[in-house]
Parts: C-alpha cells; structure tokens; sequence
C-alpha cells in the first residue's frame, strides 16, 4: 500500500492558486493565480521550499495556467485577461519578454511541444491556437482550431511527438497534428466518452494511453465511484505510471494500474486516498519530473502543497 | 486537525463559536435555515424586490445533501426564475452563490439550479453558474461584478 505524506504546507494570503508547474529539472515549482502574479518556489538552504521570486506586471486579470517549457529557460502564463505571456531570464532577472493576444476571452491554458519549438493556448472563445516559436521573443501564430463547440479548458502536448490535446466544457477531448501533406494544423480525432466539462487530461509516460477527468466525476472513462464532486486535474506520472486526481470534493486520489492489466483496456486500482487533502477544493495535482512520487497540489484558500509518496 | 483549519477559515466570522467542531450546526434544519437567511435578502437585478418576494428563492428549494468523504456538507439551491426566457437567470444565480461563499460561517459545497422546467435554457444555465472557472472570469469583469455587489448588499 503507498500512502501521500504530507512534506510541506506553504501558504501565502493570496486567495485561490489556480496551477502549478515543475520545472523540468525538479528543483523549481512556479504557482499563479487569482493575485495576478507568478511564484517561484525552490528549496532554502535548510532544504524548505520557499517562495523565491514572485513575477508582477505580466497580467490584469487571474493566471490560470503556468507552463515551463522542456529547456527550462522560458515560462508560459495563461490569463483571463486574453493574453499569455513568455517570461525569462536571459536579463537575469526574470521579464516578461513577449505577450502572445489574439484570444477574444479568458485564455484557459498553455503548452509546450517537446522540442519547444510549439506553443498551443485555448480560451472561452472555443478556439486552439498553436503558435511556432519563431526568433527570439517572436511567436507566431501557426494554425487557429476552432473544432470545439464550447469553452477549451486545457491544452497539452504528447511527450514525444508534435500531437496535441485538447479537453472543453463541450464535453470531449480532441486531438490536432499538422497535416504533413500540407503543414496545416488538423483535427485527428475526438474522445467523446464524458457526459459534462472535461477540466484535465494527461498522457502517460511514453504517450501511449491519455487519462482525462471531468464534471461528470468520472476518470480515465474507467474509474467511477471513487469521487464525490467535480475533478479539476488529473496527472499521471511519467515515473511511476501512477494517476492522481485533483477534486472538488477536497481530496487527493492516486490511482495504480492493476498488475496484468491489458494496456489497451487498462484496469487501475485505488492506491490511497487523501480525503481533507486541502480545505476547499484541489485545483491542480503535479507530479516531480524528476523526484519520483513527490506531487504538489494547490487550492482556493491561497495553500501550496508538497506531498511524497511512501510505499 | 480539523478544528484548526474551521478555526483559520472563520476568524473573522460571528458565527466562529459554532464551527469549531464538523458537525458545526445543530442538525439540517439550521443548516437550512443560515442558507436560507442569506440568499432570500438578495435584491433582484432589475426590481425592486427580493428574491424573497419575488418567490425566485424558497425555502424548500433548499437541500442539504450527502455530504463529502472529508464530511463537508453540501447544499443544493434550486431557484425560480420570474419567466421561462428570463434573461437574467445567470446573474441571479450568480449572486446566490457569491454571497453564500463570502458569508457561509462554515465552508460547504455549492450546487445551483434552476427549478426544472422553469427555464428554456436550464441546462445550458445550470452548467455555467457551477462552473467556478466561469464564475471566477465573471468576476473580474467590472460591469458584472459592480451588478453582483449591488444585489447582494446587506441594508441595515
């Protein structure tokens, strides 16, 4: 049995946290938003987390979504004020050096492709924009998708290949590549297996299968019964294999697949729940690249935490 | 544990004495009746009137349903809108879940609808006034919010 211990609480009176996003070398988390900033949270010299940097002046409104990118070098904020912003530190400071708009409305999330040569964001106004980073501190906009019917939730890149995936409050989850005829931008399919919003999805490791999570408080289509409100995040991790869900019923769940299960029709069992994880609802749940089974997760009072999994 | 985090979230509350143990209310009916009190005062967006008066808000169409496995109550609200098109159904259900989140003594789980069969687009309705993304965006537009204060000030 593996059970979540709780490693840290760290809290600043900054109402809700939206997002977390791990630095791809583990060592750095960045939070954002409804105070309209962007955290940097790295360890002290007594190996506490703490609040290093905090990132002003980017954006008017909530940040809903931070994404770092795979270099590590650049930092992608997602806002409801319709714009999404690149920071970095080539100053040495980190600045805000270029602010993609274009979005009629509230940009819901942000991603990066593997090579970091992509940027994908969505919005309330439906559409997916893939962006291709073109010279420094220039992005263009390479293809806008408008295949969902309803509000994008969230945009993320396959781990290795430039396929992306997108989750809506139209209840599905579409997948776009470019057309290598052609280069355009296409919709590949649609996943329409969830009966309300589909708030968060995640592929696993190697990008074979991908997990999503939804209002209708079902997981990975297979996993019914276990939550009692809305999921807002699902991470899989790419270490571990294991699933944890982020839920609007304040709990953490980590979900393990079943020894002998069959890839293609997976079977996952409840490994440990965290009920009163946090004490409003779960936001986001991140899982370490690089530290196997240390996750972070966040909610609507202001509070961060850092959990590690013992067996 | 559990005390400290009712203790954190209510400091600032009148009501701080009663929430220091989860089962913070005396039984449903309480429960009922705090939900009740503080919705029924809001003002309509275009009348004069309460929702309360106008019979937008009653107290039946408060529910207090099973509660969450880390045992926080959750409460269902249905309302009424005046006429089936009314176009103001959002805003109303809006209100009631701001003031019910900046005012509930103890933290609950909100779920809004609208009284089947009361409106022409109540799915569509029910879907966004509990989506608390939706919400949140909606509150950071002035024009909205400065409409959602007005409604759900308390004159005394």
């Amino acid at each position: 049995m593996g059970k979540l211990e709780l490693v840290q609480t760290l809290k600043k009176d900054i109402g809700r946290v939206w997002n977390l996003s791990w630095h791809p070398k583990g060592e750095v988390l960045a939070s954002c938003g409804e105070d309209k900033v962007i955290r940097i949270w790295a360890k002290d010299l007594t190996g506490k987390w703490t609040n290093k940097v905090v990132l002003t002046d980017g954006h008017k409104r909530t940040i809903r979504q931070v994404a770092w990118s795979p270099c590590g070098n650049y930092l992608a904020s997602a806002s409801f004020d319709a714009t999404t912003c690149i920071w970095d530190k080539k100053s040495g400071e980190f600045e805000c050096n270029a602010t993609l708009e274009g979005h009629e409305n509230e940009v819901k999330s942000v991603a990066w492709s593997k090579s970091g040569q992509l940027l994908a964001t969505c919005s309330r106004d439906k559409s997916v924009w893939v962006w291709e980073v073109a010279d420094e501190d220039e992005y263009d906009c390479a293809a806008v998708l408008n295949a969902h019917s309803q509000d994008v939730k969230k945009v993320i890149f396959h781990p290795e290949r430039d396929l992306l995936a997108s989750a809506s409050y139209d209840n599905t989850v579409k997948l776009f590549r470019d057309d290598p005829s052609d280069g355009d931008w296409v919709c590949c399919g649609t996943l329409s297996g969830h009966e309300s919003t589909v708030w968060g999805i995640s592929f696993d490791g190697n990008g074979k299968r991908l997990a999503s999570c939804s209002d209708d408080q079902t997981c990975v289509c297979t996993l019914a019964g276990y939550h009692g409100r809305t999921i807002y995040d699902i991470s899989w991790c790419p270490n571990t294999g294991l699933i944890a869900t982020a839920c609007g019923d304040d709990a953490i769940r980590m979900f393990k697949e079943d020894e002998g299960s069959d890839p293609n029709s997976p079977s996952f069992s409840l490994l440990c729940a965290v009920d009163r994880a946090h004490n409003q609802d779960v936001n986001c749940v991140a899982w370490n690249p690089v530290v196997s089974g240390l996750l972070a997760s966040c909610t609507d009072d202001g509070e961060i935490k850092i959990w590690t999994l013992k067996e | 544990m559990f005390l400290s985090f009712f203790r954190k979230k209510s400091v600032d509350k009148e009501n701080v004495g009663r929430c220091d143990v989860n089962n913070d209310f005396k039984d449903v009916i309480e429960l009922r009746d705090t939900v009740y009190d503080l919705i029924r005062t809001i003002k309509d967006p275009e009348k004069p009137n309460t929702l309360e008066e106008l019979n937008v808000v009653y107290e039946d169409g408060i529910k207090v349903k099973e509660r969450t496995s880390g045992k926080i109550n959750v409460i269902r609200v249905e309302f009424n809108p005046t006429v089936p098109h009314c176009s103001l159904a959002t805003l109303i259900g809006l209100c009631i879940r701001i003031k019910l989140e900046r005012n509930m003594p103890c933290p609950i789980k909100l779920d809004i609808f609208i009284k089947a069969g009361a409106h022409t687009t109540e799915h569509e309705i029910n879907k966004q006034i509990n989506d608390k993304e939706r919400i949140a965006a909606a509150m950071e537009n002035p024009n909205l919010k400065e409409m959602v204060e007005n409604c759900i000030l308390e004159e005394d």
